[in-house]
């Protein structure tokens, strides 16, 4: 039952083929009977049998929702009343957070089943799940590669069938990259479609927590629990949510497609380029109309995220400060000392990384030429945008310049590995939704299509990506050893 | 000593607590005094993944203020961080304004001397405050208190428009007095609801450009901003004619031992790197929020005492004094209508008895013991004669003392005025006759000593006769 899908179990636990409590069971026998890919950082075994009791209890009431009794992993950046809340850190190894999280709220209220925390890249600054306190997590396509990150955790749990889904955050490719690297579906939303109150910052201005799931109707059915104006995230748009399931089974005829010729150069690799083609021949097939388009400032956006994401991180995580909770470190022997130890010994390598190039940025006599260039420039790559989904009504392209890299592999040059979110920090700049979904292997490892859609288009979205997963079969390839 | 004539340049920046329920970004209650860290929310204790809300109550208010000094409002404002590193921030920044503050340029008007003049106001924005760092009683350690974090201030600057410590101390009670007219803080300078900090410099009397300042921080009370930049004045005069620099710095007044010092030069300042909040959108402020806001603005303290001159004929001190706040003017004006007596006997009262009595009591108006209403009784009572104003002031007394009315006292006591011409003729005979030497006195021209006949009088009516009435009988009589 653990290939089955959220659209799947609800049927079968309405139909008392299995109980939620089974389900449960079987999933955290998974999870521990696979730790040694180090997917979760916590699993809540009994927390996950009493939510499951409850669904169950719920399910045969009849007052029940397509997610009441499905059991998720929660990446362990949201804030869960209760349990330990770590963001991957040391900061946060003893966290035990006093409150939940928006989503976690509303995934509670709709009765799933949380299994656990899942791993992630410290503070969600990672792009290969490397970063985190708790060590990386594995590809389960090839147990020597990453996972991607930061969500890397929240998409080894769904592609290894140790979650049915998973929540994932998304600042500049955390959730797309990570679901192309292990071949599940993954879809960052719209800035302001889901609340990020209770989900630890790291770029308040670019953070937006997502699903991850087998198949793109699980991800209609996952956002529409987790979307949402919420009172308390300022940021949050005040906007109904339409039903995401509807209009998934519409048809392609006429839509029309735009590829930017900045995705395509040469330096997507051959093999990566034939196995995007293909997948859009797919989509000719299904009758979309395919352009070429052209936003010259995509080159612009590595440079300019990071700019302003470690700007925002370097407030952000200044609250880390061995005061009031977290790390602090043993017999400080002043305020400074405090400060200085408690951080330096509690961070890891790339958010002090990161904290630093945002302080040098904001700081006096730099501000102008990095911080406000930076602005202006991802006002420009809105733009950009703007004007192709003008044109087009979904423009597609790679997620990654290659699959899955080694564990290792890159984590000695930081360029090259903030280098491999290319093709998804301009959707967070802009703000836009954007959907990764499996089209297809290169050498037995997953390779994702990018789907990007206009503002609060998340229901086009996930109609284009359901539409090739009915044609295709990508989407359902399950890594040996996890079958 | 050179013969340098010195010119002294001031600007404040008032930090005041904006009366709201609740804090800024937060539910959290704002009320002074309760068990420390019992009013901090996860909001206010910067708790991973907590978002700021901005509270609406206090941007009304902001914008009540704007509006009261006659000042640009920001159509757009913007919120910043100011990032630094303190145990009582717990965010390790604090949101405030920095490039689009909410209030742009507005003024006040104060007066000294007898001369009025114009303060302009920079600037006012809006901002959290932080919480406190308890030193005492900790045996080395410091205690945090986050209850105070996270409360509305208003942080107004003004233009370095003041020339001297009166001027500003004016300014300073100028400003005092709006705030709470506008009931946007209670302006307890004790709780630390408003807070002073002054910018000082001196230069030569017509020299231009202006002197390198000194920030003197932690001044509040109106005593203490006198004295410490009067201070302040003469240490930069000695520094300067000693042959020295002043140096941009910020200094701390002790008002212990009456003396500002150095408690950070430029260079130690930090660099706040202030950057826009993502977490909250920009403050639009409409045209029909700000007619709305200003629909329901008070009668400002200028002219209210305008209005107090030509409505109650009252003279400039007294209208000064009725109008100092919203309360002692509301107290008044219910007095009148309550009484229905001449104007002037009340403020007589009020500036007299009642503010007397107070003062010695060390209470403010709100606190008095006798109410409008029972102030009122009292005055009806002298304006229609039926007691004395000598014995109108036992009466207070026990009005202060008790929880009577007037007319229940004078019942009581038995207060009331002998209106018996009669009875008083036959008082006034008795008396002649028992004091012959003031009645010699009397009519060999020595007119004082009516006075003594006049006391006995009343000390045989117990201060029931109308003294007006006694003296004329007396002299009657005794010319006869």
């Amino acid at each position: 039952m653990y290939n089955l899908t959220i659209a799947e179990l609800a049927k079968g636990l309405r139909a008392g083929e299995f109980s939620s409590v089974e389900l449960t069971q079987t999933y955290l026998q998974r999870i521990h009977q696979h730790s040694e890919l180090n997917a979760y950082v916590t699993v809540t075994d009994e927390l996950a049998l009493q939510q499951a009791k409850a669904a169950d209890a719920r399910l045969a009431s009849g007052d029940a929702s397509l997610l009441t009794g499905i059991p998720i992993a929660q990446k362990d950046i949201f804030c869960t009343l209760g349990v330990k809340t770590t963001c991957g850190s040391k900061m946060l190894d003893n966290f035990i957070a006093p409150y939940n999280a928006t989503v976690v709220d509303k995934l509670n209220q709709a009765g799933a089943v949380m299994l656990g925390k899942v791993n992630m890249d410290e503070f969600a600054m990672g792009s290969s799940n490397e970063t985190s306190y708790y060590g990386a997590t594995k590809n389960p396509w090839n147990t020597n590669t990453v996972p991607g990150g930061s969500s890397g955790g929240s998409a080894t749990a769904v592609a290894a069938r140790l979650a049915v889904c998973a929540t994932g955050t998304d600042t500049g490719g955390s959730i797309r990259q990570p679901a192309a690297l292990c071949g599940i579906t993954g879809l960052k939303p719209t800035y302001g479609r889901v609340s990020r109150y209770g989900m630890i910052a790291y770029a308040s201005s670019l953070d937006q927590g997502g699903p991850m799931t087998r198949s793109a109707e699980d991800a209609a059915i996952l956002l529409q629990a987790m979307a949402g104006f919420d009172e308390k995230d300022s940021t949050s748009v005040d906007q109904p949510v339409p039903d995401y399931l509807a209009d998934l089974n519409k048809p392609l005829t006429g839509l029309k497609i735009g590829l930017p010729k900045e995705f395509f150069t040469a330096d997507l690799n051959s093999d990566m380029a034939a196995t995007l083609d293909a997948a859009i021949n797919h989509y000719r097939q299904l009758g979309a109309e395919v352009k070429e388009i052209s936003m010259p400032t995509l080159k612009m956006a590595i440079p300019a995220y990071y700019v302003i994401a470690p700007a925002e991180c370097s407030a952000n995580l200044s609250r880390f400060d061995g005061v009031r909770f977290g790390y602090r470190c043993e017999n400080p022997a002043d305020l400074a000392d405090l400060y200085t130890r408690s951080r330096g010994e509690a961070f890891g390598k790339e958010v002090k990384r990161r904290i630093l190039m945002g302080t040098y940025a904001l700081s006096a006599g730099y501000y102008d030429a990095y911080y406000i260039k930076a602005q202006k420039v991802r006002r420009l790559i809105s733009d950009d945008f703007k004007n192709a989904l003008a044109e087009v009504d979904v423009i597609m392209g790679p997620v990654t310049p290659t699959p899955a890299f080694g564990i290792g592999e890159k984590l000695a040059n930081p360029i090259e590995m903030y280098l491999s979110d290319i093709y998804t920090i301009a959707i967070n700049l802009a703000g836009l939704p954007a959907i990764s979904i499996p089209a297809g292997f290169i050498n037995g490892l997953p390779v994702g299509l990018q789907i990007i859609g206009n503002y609060f288009d998340e229901a086009r979205l996930l109609n284009v990506a359901h539409q090739y997963q009915q044609a295709t079969d990508w989407h359902t390839h399950t890594p040996k050893g996890f079958e | 000593m050179s013969n340098t004539q010195w010119e002294t340049v001031i600007g404040l920046e008032i930090h005041t607590q904006l009366a709201t329920k609740s804090k800024i970004f937060s539910g959290a209650s704002t009320a002074y005094g309760a068990e420390p860290n019992t009013q901090a929310c996860a909001v206010d204790l910067g708790l991973p993944g907590v978002l700021p809300v901005l509270n609406e109550q206090a941007v009304r208010m902001a914008v009540t203020f704007g509006l009261a000094i006659d000042a640009h409002i920001a159509p757009h404002s913007i919120f910043a961080r100011k990032n630094y590193f303190y145990p009582d921030l717990p965010k390790g920044y604090q949101i405030s304004q920095m490039d689009l503050p909410i209030v742009g340029n507005g003024h006040l008007d104060i007066e000294v001397d007898g001369e009025t003049k114009r303060i302009g106001i920079t600037r006012a924005h809006l901002e959290e405050d932080a919480g406190k760092s308890l030193h005492e009683s900790f045996h080395g350690m410091t205690g945090i208190d986050l209850n105070r974090a996270g409360t509305p201030l208003l942080e107004i600057v003004s233009e370095p428009d003041m020339r001297s410590a009166k001027e500003a101390v004016a300014y300073m009670r100028k400003l005092h007095e709006l705030v709470r007219y506008l009931e946007i803080c209670d302006g307890n300078m004790q709780e630390g609801s408003f807070r002073c900090d002054a910018n000082v410099s001196v230069r030569p009397i017509g020299q231009a450009e202006f002197g390198t300042r000194a920030e003197i921080k932690n001044i509040n009370s109106f005593k203490f901003v006198e004295k410490a930049i009067n201070h302040e004045i003469e240490r930069q005069i000695e520094v300067i004619e000693n042959g020295g620099k002043v140096v941009q710095e910020t200094r701390l007044y002790d008002a212990n031992k009456d003396e500002t010092r150095s408690m950070r030069s430029k260079e130690e300042a930090n660099d706040y790197r202030y950057f826009p909040d993502p977490d909250l959108l920009p403050v639009v402020i409409s045209d029909e929020f700000k007619a709305q806001v200003k629909a329901t603005l008070p009668e400002l303290p200028h002219a209210k005492k305008q209005r107090f001159i030509e409505q109650y004929g009252q003279d400039d001190e007294s209208a000064s004094t009725l109008t100092s706040s919203r309360e002692l003017a509301d107290f008044y004006e219910a007095v009148v209508k309550n009484s229905g007596v001449e104007a002037k006997l009340a403020s007589n009262w009020m500036t007299g008895d009642v503010l007397g009595a107070l003062n010695k009591a060390g209470l403010e108006i709100s606190q008095s013991p006798v109410n409008a209403a029972r102030l009122a009784g009292l005055l009806k009572r002298i304006a229609d004669n039926t007691i004395s104003g000598r014995t109108a002031k036992q009466v207070f007394d026990k009005l202060w003392n008790g929880t009577a009315t007037a007319d229940e006292i004078i019942e009581q006591e038995g207060l009331k005025q002998i209106t018996d011409t009669g009875a008083i003729e036959a008082i006034v005979d008795k008396v002649i006759a028992a004091n012959p030497v003031p009645v010699e006195q009397y009519l060999s021209g020595k007119d004082k000593a009516l006075m003594a006949l006049v006391g006995q009088v009343m000390k045989e009516s117990q201060g029931k006769a109308n003294p007006g009435e006694v003296n004329k009988m007396l002299i009657e009589k005794l010319k006869n």
